[in-house]
């Protein structure tokens, strides 16, 4: 008591000074699922019967200090999520210090250098990915236009830590930045350079392990007005892995994406070639662990729930060749073709093939495993998306968007779920959003889709009723009409409705959801058949 | 001493929590669609109000919310005064797009890169779109997360009340 009076009386002296004792803000999530039994979906028998995913960040800032926490329960997690997430625990926290020239931080956080091709650790909380780093990070901003980062630590996996530990330094240098005469120039260069290392005991009894794997890379991003240039190398050493089954030979990235845009056009084309790129802090991981590069599919990102959850590309960090193009044009408004409020029209491409290789035949002696022809690309098609979608607002009430894809999907190589071979698919799809008023809409979506492989044809029907800016209703329906197997042409009805309010979310759905891949930014994960009430709340303070 | 220790938490946190008048726009770098790096404790707008939203090229209703703003933004501006910073979140897969599809867009908001979501952690996202508004003195007073057509109007009253001066006490 006398200790509590003591620092009201402290509180209270520095309330005099007009000394805030700093700030704390935070975040918080929690999703429950209640699970029906559902055997006709395949939905998989809970024991528990209802599962929860959970967390709370705290972030504490006082001037130039920051600390933060995260508290995280997973009792017991959530269907679809890996079982590595048991209990609950703090793994996550923080300290830094941000002075003027050097920023340190002790503890966890999250640092990608470049693009992410030679490292990033990062989180992606929908998914269960958290590669968050332990150790410490110094940022030092030595002069005007050059900026230098060295970190070390160890990857979290789950609630423990990675056996391997990773250090690397990145220097940024901005042209523009750091010499005066150039800041007024039209042309802006910035360059890059990293150096990332990871060791790992040798725990191999097989074979004489390389227990320090380095890797280098460099970046270049060039603009001029309209025009941009980003490029980026990464070599890593040789790194046998239970990725690459084991072989010495070492593994390359490369990256080039330009871009040309005006008010009202849009343009970017981009191509990567990666070889044997797979880099983790532990050789004997696999799926999203532990991984030390990011290398993002290099496709567009679907949302529709037909062109997004049943064949995504994802990158085969083994080896594969990429291209993509996409377009973003704006069609003049009060012109026939523009229609009185313009019309937007994107189209997009992007193809994936395997590599040019020659095999070598050396598995019991250097163990290259095969020569890549660098210029040229593989004859297996991967993955190919060609898609387009046109938004026209047709009257103030009215806007209309209707967009087509078509996929080739290589299931031999990403090995999905279901039946092998090449799928050959199309989609379309019309969205309708018809105003009320100012503040009551109803959103309508209806998709199908149209393949002789795999599950046959499927239907989508999305409607979606809002209230601004409080409170939403909406119901989907997925129905595989043209499922070969009779008995499986099953609809998965799913009604939701949610709350909104300040940095509140309060969500509620019943029914059934589909197998299928849950992506987001480059990372997917597959999503279990289920049946029941899912409840999330998520708030922001 | 465990009841000490509970006590000076508890002594402590009061204050910490009631806070008045919104809290600051944390400190980070993040990019700008150069490539250059620019620290969000530089965001200001002379006073006048500030509207960031978070929002990726993913993001459908991010997108719906931004391209039905920038209909009205120029009226918006011209009557308030006030400033859109849309904050990309997307990561290496898209970054490179965003310039395209933001003057293919045709938007005049400033645009900011968090690739690594630095910042939008230190906001307290959880999911996009997440909007919030800065007052004057550059403090978050109000936020909204999702998107809804229509959310924009009741978005507006409150840069309205901003502008003429009117606090605003809901967070």
């Amino acid at each position: 008591m006398a200790a509590f009076l003591c620092s009201q009386f402290l509180f209270l002296k520095a309330q005099e000074n007009n000394k805030l004792p700093g700030e704390i803000h935070g975040n918080f999530e929690m999703t429950t699922q209640f699970y029906s039994v559902d055997t006709i979906i395949g939905a998989p028998i809970v024991p528990e019967k209802v599962l929860m995913n959970g967390f709370l960040n705290l972030i504490y800032t006082k001037d130039k200090f920051t600390a933060g926490l995260r508290y995280e329960a997973y009792q017991n997690v959530l269907q679809g999520f890996d079982p590595g997430y048991a209990g609950s625990g703090i793994p996550f926290r923080y300290g830094t210090y941000s002075g003027d020239l050097l920023e340190i931080t002790a503890g966890n956080f999250y640092e990608q250098f470049g693009s992410g091709l030679i490292f990033r650790s990062y989180e992606e909380r929908g998914l269960g990915v958290d590669n968050a780093m332990e150790g410490m990070r110094v940022k030092a901003k030595v002069r005007p236009g050059i900026y230098l980062k060295g970190m070390i630590g160890r990857q979290r996996l789950f609630f423990a830590q990675s056996n391997g530990i990773v250090r690397g330094i990145d220097g940024e240098f901005n042209l523009n930045e750091a010499f005066e005469g150039l800041a007024e120039k039209k042309t802006k260069v910035i360059l890059g350079s990293s150096f990332v290392s990871k060791y790992q005991a040798d725990d191999n009894v097989t074979y004489n392990l390389p227990e320090n794997v380095a890797a280098a890379g460099g970046r270049l991003n060039l603009i001029r007005g309209n025009f941009s240039i980003f490029s980026e190398y990464v070599y890593k050493a040789n790194d046998p892995s239970a990725d690459n089954n084991f072989i010495y030979k070492p593994g390359q990235a490369f990256f080039i994406s330009t871009s040309y845009s005006t008010r009202g056009f849009g343009l970017n084309l981009s191509a990567k070639h990666i070889d044997n790129m797979s880099f983790r802090s532990d050789r004997n991981e696999n799926i999203n662990n532990l991984l030390i590069s990011y290398l993002p599919a290099l496709t567009k990102q679907h949302t529709y729930n037909l062109a997004a959850t049943l064949y995504p590309y994802a990158t085969q960090p083994t080896g594969e060749v990429g291209f993509q193009a996409d377009l973003t044009y704006k069609l003049k408004k009060g012109t026939w073709y523009g229609g009185k409020y313009g019309t937007s029209v994107l189209v997009n491409y992007a193809a994936a093939n395997g590599l040019d290789t020659t095999s070598i035949d050396d598995l019991n002696t250097t163990r290259q495993a095969y020569k890549t022809n660098i210029l040229s690309t593989g004859d297996i098609v991967f993955f190919r998306d060609f898609n387009i979608e046109v938004t026209r607002k047709l009257s103030k009430e009215f806007k209309l968007k209707a967009s087509y894809f078509n996929f080739i999907f290589n299931n031999d190589v990403m090995k999905l779920a279901g039946k092998p071979g090449t799928f050959y698919v199309d989609i379309a799809v019309i969205d309708l959003l018809y105003k009320f008023n100012k503040t009551h809409s109803l959103r309508t979506e209806f998709q199908n889709m149209w393949t002789k492989q795999d599950q046959g044809n499927w239907a989508t029907f999305v409607a979606e009723y809002s209230l601004a800016p409080h409170w939403f209703f909406s119901f989907m329906d997925q129905y595989n009409y043209g499922n070969p197997v009779e008995s499986k042409r099953l609809h998965y009805p799913i009604f939701s409705s949610g709350y909104n309010t300040g940095g509140t979310r309060i969500m509620a759905s019943y029914g059934r959801q589909r197998a299928g891949i849950f992506c987001v930014g480059g990372v997917c994960r597959t999503v279990p058949a289920s049946n029941g009430v899912t409840l999330s709340i998520t708030s922001s303070f | 001493m465990k009841v000490l220790i509970f006590s000076l938490f508890i002594a402590f946190s009061f204050p910490i929590f009631a806070q008045d008048g919104g809290r600051e726009i944390p400190s980070v770098d993040v990019k700008d669609l150069f490539g250059n790096n620019f620290n969000t404790g530089d965001i200001d707008n002379e006073g006048k109000p500030i509207i960031i939203s978070f929002w990726a090229t993913w993001c459908s209703p991010c997108k719906r919310e931004l391209n039905n703003i920038a209909e009205e933004y120029v009226d918006w501006q011209e009557e308030t005064g006030v400033k859109i910073i849309a904050v990309s979140i997307d990561d290496a897969r898209n970054m490179q797009k965003v310039k395209p599809y933001v003057d293919g867009q045709a938007w005049d908001y400033q645009v900011l890169l968090d690739p690594n979501g630095d910042f939008k952690r230190l906001m307290n996202v959880n999911n996009v779109p997440h909007t919030f508004l800065v007052d004057g003195n550059n403090q978050i007073v109000w936020q909204h997360n999702s998107y809804s057509e229509g959310d924009e109007y009741e978005l507006y009253d409150l840069v309205k009340k901003l502008s003429s001066g009117e606090k605003i006490d809901s967070h």
